[in-house]
């Protein structure tokens, strides 16, 4: 039984076989072979199972995120068929007496290095798909496991970090716990575990080398700790504990269908937060009265290219669609800074919190930005879409916005789609953006108050940054006296403010926000019962 | 030998989905089928070899197609470019 201690991010408690998580490349070692058509036969079949693999990607892909995106796995498929790529890992084989491993490295190698010398970006984009397959078929190799959600059972996913487009890959069906060795309490880790409901544990000294797939482990997110190889009575109590748990969120069911009031009388709309469309279930399921912020990265995060108008356009009219009428918040394109995607070719900033992100780059790339605004406005026609922007710091910047937004309705009437131009509003996440709400109140249609970013800007703490979880009080008086000043700017031109980060779904503060007069609430969606809980309680 | 040329109307030329596509609907026939470009050329079967080749939008390839079947296999070719290319 070995115990380690970490910080944790989601107070459950869960138990199960563990899943590690290797970012690092294989190390391929070059080994000397006697008998060459064993080894070719090695690679034969270790094509198989990697084809199986892909088979089960694709299928998995298809059915969340759509055929053009689960593409991809499609020309995996086809590239692992390729014949010249075959000859030269057989060849290799042959002529130099070399293990299999080797002879798939190398060539991986050679083919993606003529990729990356191409004159196109497309083909240059290519070379890591080749490493991928090459990668996969290493793997296939060693006999190590790979990570394919589809196959696996239920784990507990053991993981250095986590990267957001890690996280977007992740079959959310099998994932019992995190336990990360590094990430802070604002890691996207941390913002999915909360979401999906299920004990995080991050900043834990493990070494990943010592730890293998199987292994039971506890993870205690109450306590703080994970348990790797427990003994019978650990488990035993955990178990108990789980149940125990499980009883007290049956209690939190009851609570289904009933209004968001307070003792007094005041009411208050809880919607929740979510990043991909099939995250509506859990709106569903835990009776959310909206989605307060509909996070659009999933779309363009774990691509290789740009996502099209129509692909857009169907996620959100299946989100707004299956709604129902209800709200659904859907925050504009907000990638940069901790968010990248190769394609964007964002390049490396000094500072990217402070940089080229979010609505900075959709007033420079405004391409880019149309083809959102387009499948919004026209997604807009089918159900209760509002749309946000994000990283607002000038009236300038929401005028620009709605100039283009003018230009691509000029755009959708000249080809006669049905479309409707929603209600517009943006997320309050800068210092400026609080001195200026008065301004901006005028503009927009609503708030929406980003506390993550705010408190980051506010404070000057950067939320990537363990080190600094110290000093990051979330509950810091400035943070405070902003998210009144901004509900109060808002309420004065007649418009609604909410808050859409996690302090919202922070049940201390749930009375002070009733007092402050917020019209909304939007947390995860595991946290809706929870706040409802809290303000059915309160007397404000 | 039949042959035919095309100018490929995809935006991203050929890309490796249609070029795994193809490649795929050639390994029915028993002709056999070669694209070229200026002086390059690859066995459509081969896929890296085709993409390797890095045909963009609206350049001309010529398809050539030798083999016992090479009649239907050149119309449905042809006709599968114009439907994926």
């Amino acid at each position: 039984m070995i115990k380690f201690s970490g910080k944790s991010v989601y107070k459950g408690i869960a138990v199960g076989p563990a899943a590690v998580l290797k970012n690092h490349d294989f190390q391929v070692k070059r080994e000397k072979i006697e008998d060459a058509e064993a080894e070719i036969q090695r690679v034969e079949e270790a094509v198989e199972k990697a084809q199986e693999q892909l088979v089960m990607l694709y299928d998995k892909a298809v059915k969340e995120v759509g055929e053009a995106s689960a593409a991809i796995f499609e020309v995996h498929q086809m590239m692992l068929e390729d014949e010249d790529y075959r000859d030269s890992v057989c060849n290799m084989i042959r002529t130099e007496q070399v293990n299999a491993e080797y002879a798939v490295a190398v060539t991986g190698d050679n083919f993606s290095e003529m990729f990356a010398g191409m004159d196109d970006d497309y083909m240059k984009a290519r070379a890591a798909d080749i490493k991928d397959i090459s990668n996969r078929l290493v793997r296939c190799l060693c006999g190590e496991e790979n990570m394919d959600f589809g196959s696996m059972e239920p784990s507990v996913i053991i993981a250095e970090d986590l990267s957001p487009s890690e996280t977007v890959q992740m079959d959310k069906e099998k994932i019992l716990a995190f336990v990360t060795v590094h990430g802070s309490t604002n890691s996207h880790t941390a913002i999915l575990a909360r979401m999906m409901n299920i004990p995080a544990l991050i900043g834990v000294p493990m070494n990943l080398e010592e730890i293998h797939n199987g292994q039971t482990v506890i993870v205690d997110g109450l306590k703080s700790e994970v348990i790797f190889d427990p003994e019978e009575e650990k488990r035993r109590e955990a178990e108990a504990k789980i149940q125990e748990e499980k009883e007290k969120l049956e209690l939190l069911q009851t609570l289904k269908g009933k209004e968001n009031v307070t003792l007094s009388g005041r009411k208050i709309h809880i919607y929740a937060n979510i990043g991909s469309v099939s995250d509506v279930a859990y709106v569903m399921e835990n009776d959310a009265g909206g989605i307060g912020l509909f996070r659009s990265e999933f779309l363009y995060l774990g691509k290789e290219d740009f996502p099209t108008e129509e692909e857009q356009f169907q996620a959100y009219k299946q989100v707004a669609q299956m709604m129902a009428g209800k709200k659904v918040i859907i925050r504009t394109l907000d990638i940069g800074a901790d968010k990248q995607a190769d394609y964007f070719h964002l390049g490396n900033e000094e500072n990217p919190a402070l940089g080229y992100r979010a609505i900075r780059i959709c007033l420079k790339q405004t391409d880019i930005f149309k083809v959102q605004l387009r499948a919004l406005m026209r997604a807009a026609a089918y159900g209760n879409i509002s749309i946000m922007y994000p990283m607002i710091t000038s009236t300038e910047e929401v005028r620009r916005i709605f100039e283009i937004v003018k230009e691509v309705q000029k755009e959708l009437d000249e080809i006669q789609v049905p479309y409707k131009v929603p209600e517009q509003g943006i997320m309050i996440e800068t210092p400026a953006a609080v001195m200026i709400s008065d301004e901006l109140a005028e503009l927009v249609d609503f708030f929406s108050i980003g506390t993550n970013d705010l408190t980051q800007y506010t404070l000057a703490i950067d939320r990537q940054n363990e080190k600094l979880d110290d000093f990051y009080n979330p509950h810091h008086k400035a943070i405070l006296k902003m998210i009144r000043m901004v509900t109060e700017n808002a309420h004065k031109c007649g418009k609604w403010a909410g808050i859409c980060g996690e302090l919202g779904a922070d049940l201390e503060l749930t009375e002070e926000f009733l007092k402050m007069g917020l019209d909304e609430l939007s947390v995860s969606p595991s946290m809706v019962l929870k706040v409802r809980k809290a303000v059915r309680e309160s007397r404000v | 030998m039949k042959t035919f040329k095309y100018t490929i109307k995809d935006e991203v030329g050929i890309h490796a989905r249609p070029a795994g596509m193809l490649a795929k609907e050639a390994k029915k026939y028993e002709s056999k089928i070669v694209i070229k470009k200026g002086e390059r050329s690859a066995e459509v079967t081969r896929l890296m070899a085709v993409m390797g080749m890095g045909v963009k939008h609206g350049e001309e390839v010529t398809v050539e197609i030798e083999g016992a079947d090479e009649e239907t296999a050149c119309k449905e070719i042809q006709a599968f470019f114009e439907q994926n290319m």
